[in-house]
Formats: C-alpha cells, structure tokens, sequence
C-alpha cells in the first residue's frame, strides 16, 4: 500500500487551469477549506466548481477563479448568503447550473456510477429546467411517466475534508452527517483527501466501521491539515468559527475591508493563516 | 376567550392545523412559526409526526427551540441529509416552507429576483423546492403578507404551481399537492381551478387589508375568521415549546 501522504503546497500537482473540481461537505459544513486556501494561492483559474456550496464558493469566486458553478445551493448556513456569490450572480460574472438539492444528488449518484443521467421527478415545470438548458427529460420505457434525466457529472479532481485517515487514503468522518464526500470521490478521476489527523491504520476505528466513509480505492493524495476545515464546521472536532464567518461575510461586503481581510488572511501559507486566526481572536479577547 | 392571543399565537395555530392529518411523516418546517406549530400540532392533534432536529436527528422529544439535538431532546432516528432526498422521494414528508414570492396558482420563488441570468437579487437558490413540490403535500409560511410577495408572476419557478403542475400531462406530477399558505394576515388556500383564495382572516384582519396586500384580485368572499388558539396550546406555546417568545420575532402584533 503506497504512502500516499502529500504536503499542502502539491496541491496544484493535481489541479489545472479549466478543470472540473468537485468540493466536498455542505454549506459551511466541513468544508476542505485548507485545500481551498491553497488553490487561492495558485494561479489555477477558469475552474468549473461543482459543490453544496460555502463560503469555498465565494472565496474561490472573489478570486476570479470560477468560469462556471453547479451547485445545488450557496449558503453559509448561520449567515443566510455569501456576499461575494451574491455580488457575481448579481453582476452576471460566472455561468452557472442551479440545481434542486435533489437533483445534484442524482447528479453525483449518476457521475458515481459511470451513468449518462438518472432519472428524477425533481425538477418538472419547475424553472429548473429553463435555467439549465442542456436538461432533457425522459420517457420511461414501462409506463406512460416521464422525468428528468439529470445527467451524470464528472470530476476531474475532488477536494474533501474528513476527521482522520490513514497515509494510504482510507478517509473516516467522525460528526453526525457524512453529507456526500464519498460520491464526489467516486464521481471523480482523483480525489485529494485533507485531514485534521493522519493515524495509523488500525487506529482508524473498528469499533465503529459505519464511519469509514472513503476507502483509499479513490483516493490520490492525503493532505494533513489541522483546523483545516476553518472557519466551517468539523464536527466533532470543532465548530463552525461564528466570529471569523461574520468577519468573512461583513469583510466580503465592502471592497476595502475585503482587502484588508485578505492582506491580513490570506496572503501568506496556511501556518500564516491559522496563525493570523489566533491572532485574530486574541484581539477580540482583549476587547471584550 | 382570551382577549391578549397574539397575532403570532394565531398563526402558530394555524400552521399547526395545517400538519392535521398527516400521519406518520417527516414534518419539514421552515421558520420558527412552522417549527413551533409542527411541535403543536405532535403534542395535540399528531403525536404520530416525526419531527428533526433540522440536522441529522429525527427526535421523538425535540431539542430547545432553535439549537440542534446536541442541546437536548431525544433522538429517535438518523436521517443525515444523503437520506432526506431518499425520504422526500417516498413521500412521506410534507413541508412548510418560505416563499419570498408567490402567485396566483401557488409557483413560489426562494431562487432570485430579476432575470436569473443576472438577477437584481440573488437569493438562496431553488433549494429543495421543486423536488418537495412534486414529492409530497407543501405548504408556505409568510411572515409578512405584501404586495411584493404575493406577485402576478414569480421571477423563478422554485416550488411548482397548479397551474404548471395540471398543465404537465403525464402521471409524473400526481403526487403535487399544495395545502395551505398561511400568512400573518390571513389562511388561504386554492379554489377548484387551483387558485389561491382567502379561506379565513385573522382576528382584527379585514377582506380590504388582504386584498391591498395582495398584488393580484384575490377571493375573499367565502373567507371565515381564523380560530384562536384554545386555553391548552396557548398553554404548550407559551410554557413549554417557546418560553422566550421567539414567535414575536417573526410575527409582530
């Protein structure tokens, strides 16, 4: 078994300009936000993004990086809206296939399986159907029903964050959901795997096997990244960082703040990003 | 009958006689009045319904109101969000959602406002609305009715009308079924043609106030008066399910 173990900074080894990647979590849920920060430092642009989105989605637009979003929503769950999505679709600045919820699944299921669509009800006469174009739908062949063929989606990489996996890929959530991270690893050509911890392989938890959610047959590299799901949820490990999300969502509202948000966050490696989040809620601590 | 009932009062029990019926199902509430009512109408009239945490969890006793089941409550069953999808396809769920706009014919709208292609206010998408419209019986919440909600035509269709759900022609569409929609003003409902229509104003409410609110003729005529919560639910909403009276956040009086 191959140690499949990479630093954060290899990262653009996997990804190209014009890529699909697919992003695993929900919302601000368990986001491979750490992945995400690395991305923003590369210069890997005209990404089509396929995702439950959060705030990956409007960092990643803010940074010009997004040609295209297909998404089944875009939320950072406590805080309705993500400012910097509102601002491009508002704008026009990104082409973009909105989803029922229902109907992304169906989307990632058929990708999974190597399937042209499946079939779902979600959809009918709703404007689903004249927001995405390419939607068909399709006689079924035993009755007089007809549904809407979701077509199957495709990743060239996928990026997800789980609580522990082992140096081969063997990947283990440890909160209450395991939202969909192991069909973007199957729907998908590679799969990059970042962790809050690697451990050995038998440490991995026997006792309770229903946890192991992504098997190392799909995945490519393992990314150690503590906190790396920051400011998004990691449960159990931590929750979601409510003060730093209100300081993204307020920053993102206002161009300057957003510029000192980014001069403060995100302009060195991702040491110098937890490191500025310390520093970030020290200060909060010594105000309050 | 007591005269200080809340206009929030009201509408909690009008949700909640919205979930009669239903059986055993996943209650999918949208919003603190719908989540308070679908804990009403368990502890009255449906102990039968399944209610969540709007997590994972599906809880026999709920948690406190707006925390998850990590703060309390008991956990009956786990239905991360993979198996919601599974669950609403079955049909046994039935929502009460938002709308930030609604027509004639009940198309609502929770996606954007403007030309979807670059819209004057992006919202939080369709979201589970086309699915749960086609799935299983839906009903929408308005905190506050308006003009601007209550619209000629909805900008994006997220939850499927009667009118665009007898127009498809196929079976597909047999399990659409639009209930109620309830609002701070009144209780309305669909008429034979599948039109919205006032079933019941609320106390203090008049026909004029409705129809001034409603950006298209709405029909009042068969309208009667919403009842008010008895001594008993006013009792579980105002002890037991909401002690904070978070209610009048989303509904003033």
């Amino acid at each position: 078994m191959g140690d499949k173990t990479m630093p954060l900074e290899d990262l653009t080894q996997h990804i190209e300009s014009g890529m699909t990647i697919g992003i695993g979590g929900w919302g601000s849920r368990r986001k491979p936000m750490a992945l995400v920060r690395q991305l923003l430092r590369s210069d890997v642009t005209d990404l089509t993004v396929v995702t439950f989105g959060g705030p990956d989605v409007g960092l990643l637009c803010a940074a010009g990086k997004v040609r295209k979003l297909i998404y089944g929503f875009v939320s950072l769950d406590s805080i309705a809206l993500d400012p910097h999505f509102q601002a491009i679709r508002e704008s026009g600045g990104i082409e973009t296939w909105e989803y029922d919820e229902g109907m992304f699944v169906a989307a990632l299921k058929a990708g999974a399986n190597r399937l042209s669509f499946l079939p779902t009800r979600a959809g009918l006469e709703s404007a689903v159907m004249e927001m995405n174009p390419h939607l068909r739908t399709v006689d079924s062949p035993y009755d007089d029903e007809v549904y809407v063929a979701v077509p199957g989606v495709r990743m060239d990489v996928s990026l997800i964050h789980l609580n522990r996996a082992d140096a081969t890929g063997n990947a283990q959530y440890l909160g209450p959901d395991p939202y969909f991270d192991d069909l973007y690893a199957m729907a998908s050509t590679k799969t990059i795997v970042s962790t809050e911890k690697i451990v050995p392989t038998e440490e991995l938890g026997a006792s309770a096997p229903q946890t192991l959610l992504v098997s190392r047959i799909f995945t490519d590299a393992v990314v150690e990244a503590p906190n790396g799901a920051h400011f998004t949820t990691c449960e159990p490990d931590y929750g979601r960082d409510e003060a730093f999300q209100k300081h993204y969502a307020a920053s993102a509202k206002d161009p300057d703040a957003w510029k000192a948000f980014t001069d403060r966050f995100l302009s060195g490696d991702e040491a110098a990003y937890q490191a500025a989040v310390q520093q970030f809620h020290a200060e909060s601590k010594e105000q309050a | 009958m007591s005269t200080d009932i809340t206009r929030a009062e009201v509408c909690v029990a009008a949700c909640s006689d919205a979930w009669r019926g239903s059986g055993e199902v996943l209650a999918h509430a949208v919003g603190l009045v719908p989540t308070i009512s679908a804990r009403l109408a368990k502890l009255t009239h449906s102990p039968d319904l399944v209610l969540t945490d709007g997590e994972c969890f599906l809880m026999s006793e709920p948690p406190p109101l707006g925390r998850s089941a990590a703060a309390g409550g008991t956990i009956e069953s786990w239905a991360p969000f993979r198996l919601i999808f599974d669950i609403l396809a079955t049909g046994k769920r039935h929502s009460m959602m938002g709308a930030s706009q609604v027509d004639r014919f009940g198309n609502q709208n929770i996606s954007s406002i403007g030309d979807w292609r670059k819209p004057k206010r992006q919202l939080i998408g369709v979201r589970g609305a086309p699915g749960n419209t086609v799935n299983h019986r839906t009903d929408y919440w308005i905190a506050k009715h308006s003009s601007r909600v209550f619209v000629e035509s909805v900008d994006v269709v997220s939850g499927v009308g009667n009118d665009r759900a007898r127009a498809h022609g196929t079976p597909s569409l047999r399990f659409h079924d639009l209930g109620v929609v309830i609002t701070d003003l009144a209780v309305l409902d669909y008429d034979d043609e599948g039109r919205l229509k006032v079933r019941s104003l609320h106390p203090g409410v008049t026909a004029e106030q409705v129809q001034e609110a409603t950006g298209f003729d709405i029909d009042v005529s068969s309208a009667g008066t919403t009842r008010v919560p008895d001594a008993e639910e006013l009792r579980l909403i105002r002890e037991v399910l909401d002690p904070r009276s978070l209610r009048d956040r989303e509904v003033r009086s």
